[in-house]
């Protein structure tokens, strides 16, 4: 028989830890350069696309590594809310991660422009061009930013609740490890 | 479970959870401006073009009045061995391209202002795309978002009136020497009877790139191949649309690419300054237009002809005005693809 783990697998948290630098660093970014008119403008979006895809394909990656090992189950004194919130917000911190950047990809192909990522590297249109579509997706891909600002917010407090009141391993189990 | 925490620990813990939690949420108001009101942001921009012009759903906020046309660019090669983009390859790359006067009501007439405007986007077969937005004058008014905003502010309506101040405009002007060049043109300008008379020029700066990584800074324009101005202009207030179609009838309508390099001092980051006319020029080829769509059903409408949208082989200069075209036009572009279907509902309808 299997021990229960104490820890997340070590790819797990190394995916956990990488994703959210660049995560908050891709809000922080997205909400500079729609309030900028400067040379940051430009420069913001050329690092949100790039990054964008980057999150994309590490938010796969990282749902495989999450299927594919084990987590250390949340403590058994946990309150049912408090378990279902963890496994709720985990659960939209997922789905959030994977859809933005799609959301972003099919905003930028429903307005006919190029998907460009740097100079000459170009994904296809994941969608044809239509306006009405395009407005749809890019107020969506706004707020569920927004969204996920917050819910990454709720997610640090959390962690930080576990960590330093109830103080029940919680926060350990993403910190360290074997 | 663990000890429960003395009262003085656990507030000082909760205020550790706040903190981080906190100082996130700031960080990204600061970010988005919250505490900065007096910043340029593109929807101050293009709240200020609403304002001055009203707002008219599904329109451009700016270059309102317009219409579609498609063609084709027939390169001839020349630029190629200065720039890598595929374009400049001998071939032919197909174009939809907009005419369109500068102010942001759809309904100004024709004769309202000397200035009129060509956009263009160029398709590789590669899928990368070249857009650029051009107009009829020699030289923008200004040379920074900063001074363009306050020409936009200078030029709104007075709240008594309803009509701009000509006071705060001329004291817009006397503050910002950098505009003489353009008020000499416009002294001399009239409102041309046809889109298809007129040069074009780029004014902002950019780079041509070579295979190597070279770059030269360039400035391009397009100048009419053959087209003859007719004796007097249409009747009524939408006669560029009308003679744009019965040129078309009879015939393509060409402008030849020109492009020119900047000497060593010549500025490249300020639109209002023009390089010597003598500058080296090199035609990459000719724009051809075969076709004019009304803006509202043409293939010109669901394009947002942002100047920074280049293929591999053309960069942008340090110029502070493509950056801030960059992303007002993207403002504009939101807030009209919001808008389509009041385009359709009345394409006749006017205010």
């Amino acid at each position: 028989m299997k021990l229960v783990p104490q820890h997340f697998a070590p790819l797990a948290r190394g995916l956990h830890w990488a994703m959210a630098v660049m995560l908050l660093a891709m809000l922080f970014i997205g909400a500079g350069m729609v309030a900028s008119v400067s040379e940051r403008h430009v420069w913001l979006l050329n690092v949100h696309k790039p990054l964008g895809i980057a999150l994309l394909a590490l938010a796969v990656v990282r749902l495989c590594v999450r299927l594919g090992t084990r987590q250390p189950p949340l403590p058994a004194d946990l309150p049912m809310p408090q378990a279902l919130a963890a496994k709720c917000s985990h659960g939209l911190l997922y789905a959030l991660m994977l859809i933005l950047p799609v959301l972003g990809w099919a905003m930028v192909s429903a307005a006919g422009d190029p998907v460009t990522l740097a100079p000459g590297v170009q994904l296809p249109a994941l969608l044809a061009a239509n306006a009405g579509t395009f407005a749809l997706l890019r107020k969506t891909h706004g707020y569920l930013a927004y969204l996920l600002f917050l819910t990454v917010l709720l997610h640090l407090a959390a962690a930080l609740y576990h960590g330093l009141i109830r103080r029940d391993g919680v926060l350990r189990s993403m910190a360290s490890g074997r | 479970m663990t000890e429960p925490l003395p009262a003085p620990a656990l507030i000082l813990r909760l205020a550790l959870i706040a903190l981080p939690v906190v100082v996130l949420a700031a960080g990204l108001a600061y970010v988005h401006g919250l505490f900065d009101p007096g910043r340029l942001t593109p929807a101050l921009f293009v709240d200020t073009l609403q304002a001055n012009n009203g707002v008219y759903a599904g329109y451009r906020r700016n270059h309102a009045k317009g219409v579609c046309v498609t063609g084709w660019f027939d390169s001839n090669g020349q630029l190629q061995g200065v720039s890598r983009a595929a374009l400049f390859a001998p071939g032919r790359t197909p174009v939809v391209g907009r005419f369109a006067l500068p102010s942001g009501n759809p309904y100004a007439p024709d004769s309202s202002v000397p200035i009129r405007s060509f956009a263009l986007r160029f398709t590789q077969a590669d899928g990368q795309q070249w857009r650029t937005g051009m107009n009829s004058m020699p030289v923008f008014a200004v040379g920074t978002p900063q001074a363009f905003f306050a020409m936009l502010k200078a030029g709104s309506p007075d709240p008594a009136t309803g009509k701009p101040n000509p006071d705060t405009l001329k004291a817009f002007f006397a503050s910002h020497p950098e505009t003489a060049g353009f008020l000499a043109w416009v002294k001399t300008a009239h409102p041309s009877a046809s889109y298809a008379t007129e040069r074009y020029d780029g004014l902002n700066a950019f780079y041509v790139v070579d295979t190597g990584g070279k770059r030269a800074a360039v400035r391009w324009r397009v100048t009419p191949l053959g087209q003859q101005a007719q004796a007097s202009q249409g009747e009524g207030s939408d006669y560029l649309a009308q003679d744009l179609e019965q040129r078309l009838a009879v015939g393509p309508l060409r402008w030849r690419l020109e492009v020119a390099f900047a000497a060593p001092a010549d500025p490249t980051d300020d639109a209002s300054k023009a390089w010597p006319a003598e500058r080296r020029t090199v035609v990459a080829g000719t724009v051809v237009l075969n076709k004019a769509l009304a803006q509202n059903e043409g293939p010109c409408r669901d394009i947002n002809y942002d100047p920074l949208v280049l293929p591999d082989g053309i960069q942008a200069s340090a110029d502070p005005l493509l950056p801030a075209r960059s992303a007002a036009y993207a403002d504009s572009y939101l807030r009209r693809t919001r808008e389509v279907g009041a385009l359709h509902a009345h394409p006749e309808a006017r205010p």
